[in-house]
């Protein structure tokens, strides 16, 4: 005001003190800057959030996807029959009674001979020579021959696993550098490993047996799969359709539909918000203590961890179910009411039809969950064994000891050799393999049967 | 007999009784539906639930009460002087299940015959052999007590199994045949049908407050007794960690109660900042298409299992720490020795946590009255401006709900910390020094060989119960303020 007042008429030549509208003032300038500031911050954490999510898959996937490859030595063995059945007569029990020890010389030659053959010159003895192939090959040897004692006295061309170090040293894991401590591979060892592979017969390929194959001894982390736990997990999951699936739904038909408003379905209401909160761990504290302490059913069995899971996935469920029965228009309800229909008919019959894709939706949504779920497995004895052998049976399966495919995971990630790191990012890849599917599927039931009303 | 055959025949006789059922209503009504009062399949399924689900009452309640009253019988056989010194009552108990299902299995193998697995007299050196070479597993001598409770147990269980076996198809033909007389035309079976259905859908959901109970009371029970064998001053007001399985252990909660808030901590200080401006970018500033294509990636870092976070860290994140802030590391401090860290758990966590942060905030943006931006707009102040003065201070209480439901999930997350925090106990405020955590030390106490009569074991049931009431606290209060705050603007 008192600008205007001392000099009236000069107005437009000196600086108003509001400014143009088409000049940013320097508190306009600062807010713009500010605002701009903070736009920037949004977009930095969306940024950091996806980034974080690109380094993980990438780490995944690079670390991984190496386990599914494995070196191979593809030799040629004579199966003596002097050495592995003295009397001749292809008796299989006397068979039988040759120890993998003793085909480990028969490997040893057929080694030698390649070498020969190959003009390999090395100053390696056999017995060294032989300590670049896993120790399963003895084994793998004799089973075949166990189950195909005909082949007895001629030569037959196996494929067998090397040893983790060697397997490391083709995929760039151990080098020469990274053995000058180790004891179970010395330098000349590989240089041999070279030349048989720049002869072809040592070579990287597709290992099957790391996704169908059995946990292996802490010795030799070649010849680990994950097969025997995905059987596992896959029990477990069995018990959880089958328990949480009714469950839930009943549970959820009960409180979207008949629930009286009274103090009981008040306190089911809180305690399914709850339980959906409560840390995973603590279920497993609950079926340590419930399942295996109180009622003896078996420890590390599916069984039990088919029920702990339940219980973690029922609140789960519960929600999803009663979301999508809520969807489900009143006018059905009342049209059904309307031609004579009970109220459990108008339910059973007509609005559970129509909820039943969310229904599903949710269903997988929330075996995917448990699929992943690791901490309430460990409590109820999943891990610190060796999942060797695959359940004989399907009562076996449910009961017998057995990993599960987070479970193995973690006891890889628990082992000293370093090679099993890269099994457990392996076995990572398998389980988010299945986890994208499950989503996926849920994800297309829902787009294809979500009904607007 | 085994229990799956004895599933199989309640099963069978449910659907011969839904068949009888169903043809003696529409017998009764001279074969013409119209004169019933319900649809003839309610008639069967009236049968049919009458035979099964008394039937499956009694087997549940049977199951769960005969080994508590074959135990207590059996236990009260074992004289005080036979228990050995430095051993109690839970494990000779064991020690003649162990038995008993030697016994068992001898004679299922052909080992020994019937009278000589209940003969009392029998010479305790021959049974053993004859046990161990039937391939039984035993763990201690026998002892005669031993044996003799042994035989007993057997004795119950069996003539207890046959027992319920009887009762059970009792109760089940009484109830098909109950039904089955009162089954006429007049009989109201659909009002009696859905009676039982509905009592059968409030039992699956009464299930959520069975588990409550079932947490509670598992807990609550091993915790008494481990108050009952090591001082509950010490377990909250002690100040060191140093389970020791040869007794004398010190136990307190303390020093783990501070590792698992200093990791949760951190792992807040990651996602709530990155997570809350990632909800207000995402609400209030991106347009539709960014919006689609960001929430769901986002969102699936929180879809990803727990034990894929345990592995990154243990192997990615820890050994990155380790090369910048290690020993001859890149910034050249040597502040960190081990890739296992109080702030490599509590970065990875904040990632886990940050979509965790990121839904909720978005939502609850998204519930403040658009009428309040417009208001502020109005007035001239920017968006952010907007954000900042009214958007924030609206959405504030619920906000602060989300962060404690955020901070409730990484106290009770488990696999992060077990394979990245490390295992030692200790007061620090060095981020990059190892520490641990209440659930860390649930898991290294409960797995393995577990002695159900020692505090070192029973002490995890106690940091149960006190993480399952702090979260459980965070929730109700988190929930309870969400709630309050939606409530104002609907």
């Amino acid at each position: 005001m008192t600008d205007i007042s001392q000099t009236p008429g000069a107005a437009p030549a000196a600086k108003p003190k509001g400014g143009s509208l088409f000049e940013k003032d320097a508190r306009t300038k600062r807010r713009n800057a500010a605002e701009g500031r903070f736009k920037l911050y949004g977009i930095a954490a969306i940024g950091i959030g996806l980034l974080m999510l690109i380094i993980l898959v990438t780490n995944i996937v690079t670390a991984g996807t190496g386990a599914f490859q494995q070196t191979f030595l593809e030799l040629n063995v004579e199966l003596k029959a002097d050495k592995l059945d003295k009397k001749g007569d292809r008796n299989i029990e006397d068979i039988k009674k040759v120890s993998t020890f003793g085909y480990a010389p028969l490997i040893a030659s057929a080694l030698e001979a390649e070498v020969q053959k190959l003009g390999i010159q090395t100053d390696l003895k056999p017995k060294e020579m032989g300590k670049i192939l896993s120790k399963s090959s003895q084994a793998q040897l004799r089973n075949y021959v166990i189950a195909n004692p005909d082949e007895i006295g001629k030569t037959v061309s196996f494929r067998f696993l090397v040893n983790s170090r060697v397997d490391g040293y083709i995929k760039g894991r151990v080098t020469r550098e990274s053995i000058a401590n180790d004891k179970s591979i010395t330098a000349a060892q590989l240089d041999f490993v070279d030349q048989l592979r720049d002869a072809g017969v040592l070579y990287k390929a597709f290992n099957p047996d790391f996704i169908f194959g059995s946990d292996a001894s802490d010795q030799r982390p070649e010849a680990a799969g994950i097969g025997v736990s995905m059987l596992g997990s896959l029990f477990m999951m069995f018990v959880v359709l089958a328990l949480a699936l009714p469950i839930g739904v009943a549970a959820s038909i009960y409180l979207e539909e008949f629930a009286p408003q009274n103090r009981l379905t008040d306190i089911i209401e809180v305690n399914i918000s709850n339980l959906a909160a409560v840390p995973s761990i603590v279920f497993g504290i609950l079926g340590l203590a419930v399942f295996i302490n109180y009622m003896h059913l078996p420890t590390s069995a599916p069984l039990v961890g088919g029920l702990v899971l339940t219980l973690m996935t029922l609140p789960t469920i519960i929600i999803s179910t009663r979301a999508s029965l809520k969807a489900v228009p009143p006018s059905i309800r009342d049209a059904a009411l309307g031609v004579g229909a009970s109220k459990m008919q108008a339910v059973f019959h007509h609005v559970l039809p129509l909820a039943a894709p969310g229904i599903l939706t949710g269903t997988i949504i929330g075996l995917a969950q448990a699929l992943g779920e690791t901490a309430p497995l460990l409590l109820i004895g999943m891990v610190g064994f060796i999942a060797s052998n695959p359940p004989d049976g399907i009562v076996a399966g449910f009961l017998s000891p057995n990993s599960a495919m987070p479970a193995q995971i973690y006891e890889w990630s628990k082992r000293a050799d370093p090679a099993f790191y890269e099994r457990a990012w392996g076995g990572i890849i398998i389980l988010l393999i299945f986890l994208v599917t499950m989503n996926t599927i849920a994800v297309i039931l829902r787009r294809r049967f979500e009904r607007r009303w | 007999m085994a229990l799956s055959w004895l599933l199989l025949i309640l099963l069978a006789l449910a659907v011969i009784g839904f068949f009888t059922g169903r043809s003696r209503a529409l017998a009764s009504a001279g074969g013409d539906a119209r004169e019933l009062h319900s649809l003839p399949s309610y008639y069967g399924y009236n049968v049919a639930l009458s035979a099964l689900v008394p039937a499956l009452g009694v087997l549940i309640v049977w199951l769960l009460a005969q080994p508590m009253i074959v135990n207590s019988t059996v236990s009260s056989l074992i004289p005080e002087q036979s228990i050995p010194e430095g051993s109690d009552r839970g494990l000779i108990m064991s020690e003649v299940r162990r038995v008993a299902v030697g016994l068992d299995g001898a004679v299922a193998a052909g080992a020994m015959t019937e009278a000589q697995a209940q003969d009392a007299n029998s010479d305790i050196d021959q049974l053993t052999a004859t046990l161990k070479d039937a391939g039984q597993v035993l763990t201690q001598e026998i002892s005669q007590p031993i044996l003799i409770a042994a035989q007993k147990y057997r004795s119950m269980t069996s003539t207890g199994s046959v027992a319920m076996q009887g009762i059970v198809l009792a109760v089940a033909l009484l109830g098909a045949a109950f039904a089955y007389i009162r089954t006429h035309k007049e009989f109201r079976a659909r009002n009696v049908v859905e009676q039982a259905v509905l009592a059968l859908l409030l039992l699956a959901a009464s299930i959520a407050i069975l588990t409550t109970v079932g947490i509670v009371l598992s807990m609550f029970f091993e915790t008494l007794n481990f108050f009952q064998l090591h001082s509950w001053k010490d377990f909250f007001f002690g100040s060191t960690w140093a389970p020791n399985f040869r007794g004398g252990s010190e136990l307190s909660i303390l020093p783990l109660l501070w590792g698992t808030l200093y990791i949760s901590l951190i792992a807040l200080l990651v996602a709530v900042p990155i997570g809350l401006f990632a909800a207000i970018y995402l609400s209030e500033y991106a347009t539709g298409a960014t919006r689609a294509v960001a929430k769901p990636l986002l969102e699936i870092l929180a879809g990803i299992p727990t034990i894929v976070y345990g592995l990154f860290a243990l192997l990615t994140v820890g050994p990155a720490l380790v090369s910048m802030f290690g020993e001859g590391g890149a910034l050249g401090v040597g502040w960190m020795a081990s890739s296992n860290a109080v702030l490599t758990a509590g970065l990875v966590m904040g990632i886990m946590l940050i979509p965790f942060v990121s839904s909720l905030s978005d939502d609850i943006i998204n519930a403040v009255p658009q009428s309040m931006r417009d208001g502020s707009l109005g007035l001239g102040a920017t968006k952010s401006e907007t954000v900042r003065q009214v958007v924030l201070p609206a959405a504030l209480p619920g906000i602060v709900g989300a962060i404690l439901l955020a901070a409730s999930r990484a106290i009770g997350e488990t696999m992060i910390v077990v394979m990245a925090a490390g295992a030692i106990a200790k007061f620090s405020g060095n981020p990059f020094e190892a520490m641990t955590t209440i659930t860390t030390r649930i898991v290294s106490q409960l797995t393995g060989d577990t002695d159900f009569a020692s505090p070192e074991t029973l002490v995890a049931f106690a940091l149960g119960l006190t993480l399952f009431i702090i979260t459980l606290g965070l929730n109700i209060f988190a929930l309870y303020i969400v709630r309050k705050y939606r409530e104002q603007y609907e």
